[in-house]
Formats: C-alpha cells, structure tokens, sequence
C-alpha cells in the first residue's frame, strides 16, 4: 500500500511540475492545487499507514489494547488542507483580479512591476499615499 | 511565566481584531495600530530581561507536556527578534499614520499589519515545526493581503509572483516536515534535536536537510531561489514593503539557523558547505543586480538579496565567532533596511518619484533626510563606527579564523560594491540637482505629517549609531546567544524538562 501511495505521490508532483513550468498562470496555479495534495499525502503516508484500526480508547480503559492507526498525522493533514484550501481561494481570486486589471494570465507578458529596460518610462508602482 | 511567552502574539491578534472594528473610524484606527505596537514591544523587552536572566523559557500550551503538545520557547535568538519585531512594527506604525491613505485603512490596512506582527512573533517563539508552519501561513497570508492592498497594477503583477514562489516555498516545507516526521515520530524542535541523530540511516536526514534548505532558501530569498523578492518588494505602500524588508525574509533566515543549529548538524561537512556555496553566490548576485537598478526602492531590494548573504555565511561558517556576526548581523539588519526603506519613502514624498533620473536635489533643500539617509546607508555598507562595521567585521574575522580566505575576501568585495550603490542613491538623490529645478524642502510637509515620517526615521538611525558606538553589550549578548544556538543543551532542557 506505501509502494502504491508513494507511486501516486510521484505521479502528482511530476503532473505537477509540467503544469507549473507553464507559462499561462491558471495551470500553474492547478499545478500548485495537485502539489500541495501530494504534500498532504506524503504526510499521511510518512505517518505509516495501520488499517481498519481506529485509534479508539474502549470504554474503562486508559489506552487502546492494539496497535491503532497514528492520529496525528491525519491531524497535520487535516490542518494542512484547510491551510491550502484558504490559499489557494485567495490566489485564484488574486489571479483573477490581476487578469482583469492586466488582460493576460501570460507571466512573460506581466512586465509592468519590472519593465525592460528601454521602457522604463513612468513607474508609478504602487505609490500608497492617500491620493489613491 | 508562560503568559509572557504568549502575549507577543496574543497582543498583535487583540490588536488587529480592535484594529478592523475600528477601520472605518479614521484616527481611531491608526492609533489603536500605534498602541497595539507600543504595547508589543514592552512586552517583548519584558521577555527579553527575563530570558536574559533566567535562561531559555519554555511554556506547554493546553498543558499538554512536551514532545507531544504545542510548546514556545524563547532563548536569546528568539527574544531578541522579538524585539526586533516590535521596533520594526511600531516604527513603521508612526510612519503608516502618513502614509496610509483612508481607502487602505478601511480595506483593514492595519488588521492586516498586526496579524503579520503576530505571525512574525509566533514564527519566532514557537518550539514546534508543524506550529511553524501554520505560523508561516499566518504570517504569508498577512503578507498577501498587505502586498496586493489597493490594487493598482503593479502591486497586482508583482503579489502574483510573490505569491506564487512563497506557496512552492510552503509545499516544500509542508513536504520536509511530512517526511521527517515518518523518520522520527517527532515534531517537536527540541525533541527532534536527539531524533535524527538516533536515525539509522544517516544520509535521508541530509536529503531532508536540503530539502529544508530549499524551501526556508525560498523564504530568505538566497541564490538561485531571490527572484520574487525584486519582482515585488518596490510595488506596495512604503509602509509595507519596509515591514517586508527588515522583517519577512529574515524569518527564514532565523528557521534556517533554528533548523541547522539544532536539528540538521550532524552532516555539516556537506549541509553547512552548501549553504557556504550559496551564501556567496546570494551576496554577489545581489549586490550586483543591486548595481545595475535605477529605481530607489528596487537597488534596496536587491540590497536584502546581497545582505541575506552575509547572514547565510554566518550560519555555514558554524565557529562561535561566525554565529556571534550572523545574529549581530540580523539585528543590525532589520533595523537598517527598514529604515532605508522609510527614507525612500520621505524622499518620494517631497521630489515625487522613486526613479533615480527623476529625482534630486535633497541635499541642498532638506539636509537632515540626507544625513538621516546617510546613517543606515553607511552602516549598510559597513562604515564605522556604525552597526554595520561591527556586523561585517565579526563574520570577516570569523571567516579569517578558519583560513577561509576566499569567502573573506567576497565578503569585503560586496561591501565595496555595497559602497557603489549607496553613493549611486546619494549622488543621484541628494546630490545633483533637481531635474525640473524643485526644491524639495521638508517644511512643505505638515507638521504632523512630518513628524510621523521623521520620527521612525530618526529612531531608527539613532539606534543604528547606538549600537555603532556602544557594541560592547550587543556583541556580548550576540556571544551569549551563539552559545545558546551552538550548545542546544539548555533549550533542549527547558523543553523536555530535566528528566532527559
């Protein structure tokens, strides 16, 4: 079961990394969403996997009389995924804002923070003062 | 005395929530900002006297005992960046009052400010890897809504890349600390600190090891890892990208030390050279991307790049005298980076721009910003008597001490380079004359309002030269710290208790 687990594992950071070496920042962001699942599964895994034991104490006991499936790791993962969830909500909101304020998802075309150097003309970045 | 442990992050939290009910209340809100900071860096010196009398603290939160609850610790490395925090944060609060314009404020301008407080605080005190990590992302999170606030098209362009590499940076993390927890069974620092050396196999630890090296490098912006740093740092409100500046990426520098003075030793033949390797290649990549911007806040940034170097160096060179300049170095630096960000700021104020063709003619009209640029400029670059001297000359002498010679010998060449730039900003910013002739005095600015832009600016120089003049009880307390880091005993002690 590891053996399958670390396959998928594998397989997910390798999905991942040919849809975050492109260029359109939408599948980047889809690359980072399968990234961090294979994260939260290399947790689960790393922390052994036990079946069908669940880690339940039996009414007048103090501990569980047989080996139980390690609860914690399943805790950091639960953790882990609400974590991401919230990040990544916020970065397909910021993506989607930035392709309506930019017109493009193309990161090559996103040159306005850092103009090449023949167009450096006005640079009016983000000039905080209260005349916004 | 566990309540002093929480409260640098508890404090920023109750502040931030006062803070966003009050956001619409114009005065109100600021200065609730103003007196959450005040509050934090009491409490924070409060932490420091008494870990610097009693040694290294140690609570358990919820009571559960270590390894298998959430603890905070604070040695000195950790107390001091609490402070640290807390100069920077109410510093750059005075100067917020104006600079932040009343849109940002209500979009929660200040919430967001102390949750990055709180989160940088939490990062700084907590003895659990899993509890750095969510600290991390409460800090990151902060850092996005602050960075993005207002939205106009640069800081729009420049948040995506930066939150794009800082969300690789965490899954990297996230993936280290999944990995070492099925080699150990422990997430506890201290506890750790004997875990992987009872590891078997001895050559995952190292691939751990680089693995955490990646993604705390991501997070202090090293070679070959910097380039969102310099494609954001410029865009947001001066108040942001100052905070940003002396505090964010020093975060990863302190992991880095945490992780590679506690936990990763034992390979340090091959983790420590690597760092080395990179330590070299960030200060010069830095300092001369650095040498061929024209934009004041985009040579300060590529400045962080070059200057994390130094810190890196300090940690790889892993001798007593190297960790006393590495923690020197760190507090020097946030105090000097933020503040030259705070006097680019100034100066945008009263000639309009931050391109340097743009812009002149401070020196003639407004001599005290030149001489308050002038302070954090040389200390940046290593002049004494200012902090900077003392901070290159510690890691220099530490780097000659192992016959080294080569690392020294960068070490000083970026310096001179460092030199470049700042006489760049100088000759360009204060010097010449104004291209459209202005002159841009400060007596244009309100009363209020200049002393709101002044007075972090002048704090901050004025601590810069303090510890120029008077090293002695800031190098004894950077030897007391390295101790610290180098002999882990006491931390692990106060964690685990005395039992084992």
């Amino acid at each position: 079961m590891e053996v399958v687990l670390a396959l998928l594992v594998g397989l997910l950071v390798a999905a991942s990394v040919y849809l975050m070496l492109a260029r359109n920042l939408l599948r980047f962001v889809f690359g980072l969403v399968l990234l961090s699942n294979a994260a939260n599964l290399v947790i689960f895994t790393a922390g052994r996997l036990t079946p069908a034991t669940p880690p339940l104490v039996p009414e007048g006991m103090k501990a569980p009389p047989e080996v139980v499936a390690n609860a914690l790791p399943q805790a950091l993962v639960l953790t882990a995924i609400v974590i991401g969830f919230g990040l990544l909500a916020f970065a397909l909101a910021l993506l989607f804002r930035g392709y309506q304020a930019l017109g493009t998802l193309d990161s090559d075309a996103m040159r306005i923070a850092e103009p090449k150097p023949e167009e450096t003309g006005e640079d009016e970045a983000g000039q905080g003062t209260a005349k916004s | 005395m566990s309540w002093l442990l929480t409260l640098p992050i508890m404090l920023p939290i109750m502040t931030a929530v006062l803070a966003f009910l009050l956001r619409r209340k114009r005065p109100a809100g600021h200065w609730i900002s103003v007196a959450g900071s005040l509050a934090l860096l009491a409490v924070s010196i409060a932490l420091f006297i008494a870990v610097w009398q009693q040694g290294v603290l140690a609570a358990q939160m919820g009571l559960w005992p270590a390894p298998f609850g959430i603890t905070l610790v604070a040695d000195l490395l950790s107390a001091v960046m609490v402070v640290i925090t807390a100069v920077t944060g109410l510093a750059v609060s005075v100067y917020a009052l104006a600079e932040i314009g009343p849109r940002r404020e209500r979009l929660g301008y200040h919430a967001l400010f102390q949750v990055l407080l709180a989160g940088v605080s939490g990062a700084f005190l907590t003895g659990d890897l899993f509890n750095l990590y969510v600290w991390f992302e409460v800090m990151l999170i902060a850092s996005f809504g602050l960075l993005v606030l207002g939205g106009n098209k640069a800081q729009l362009d420049g948040g995506i890349k930066y939150v794009a590499l800082n969300l690789v940076s965490t899954v990297f993390f996230l993936m280290g600390i999944g990995l070492l927890y099925g080699l150990t069974g422990t997430l506890n620092l201290a506890d750790l600190h004997g875990a992987v050396r009872a590891v078997e196999n001895q050559g995952l630890v190292t691939s751990l090891a680089v693995l955490f090296i990646i993604a705390f490098g991501i997070k202090a912006a090293v070679f070959p890892l910097f380039f969102w740093l310099p494609a954001a740092y410029h865009t947001p409100p001066v108040a942001v990208s100052a905070v940003f500046a002396g505090l964010l990426t020093k975060v990863g520098v302190y992991a880095l030390i945490r992780m590679f003075t506690l936990v990763f030793t034992e390979d340090s033949a091959y983790t420590h050279n690597l760092l080395l390797v990179v330590a070299a290649f960030t200060m010069v990549t830095g300092v001369l991307g650095a040498a061929a911007q024209n934009e004041f806040r985009k040579i300060l940034s590529f400045h962080i790049v070059s200057q994390i170097g130094y810190m890196i160096l300090g940690l790889a060179l892993y001798t007593p005298l190297a960790l006393v300049g590495a923690v020197f170095y760190l507090v020097h630096h946030i105090i000097v980076k933020a503040n030259l960000f705070l006097v680019s700021g100034v100066s945008r104020r009263l000639t309009g721009s931050f391109e340097l063709a743009r812009i002149g003619g401070l020196y003639k009209s407004s001599p005290l910003l030149a001489l308050l640029f002038l302070v954090p400029a040389f200390s940046l670059a290593g002049f004494p008597p200012l902090s900077g001297f003392w901070a290159k000359y510690l890691l220099i002498k530490a780097s000659l001490d192992i016959d080294a010679y080569l690392i020294a010998a960068i070490a000083l060449i970026v310096g001179l380079l460092t030199v470049y730039s700042m006489t760049k900003i100088w000759a360009e910013v204060f010097w010449k004359p104004h291209p459209q002739g202005r002159s841009p005095a400060l007596s244009r600015l309100g009363r209020r309002e200049r002393a709101a832009l002044l007075l972090p600016v002048a704090g901050l120089a004025a601590l810069t030269v303090a510890i120029g003049l008077y090293p002695e009880p800031f190098v004894a307390f950077a030897e007391r710290s390295a101790a610290q880091l180098l002999n882990p005993a006491g931390y692990v002690r106060a964690v685990l208790g005395g039992g084992q």
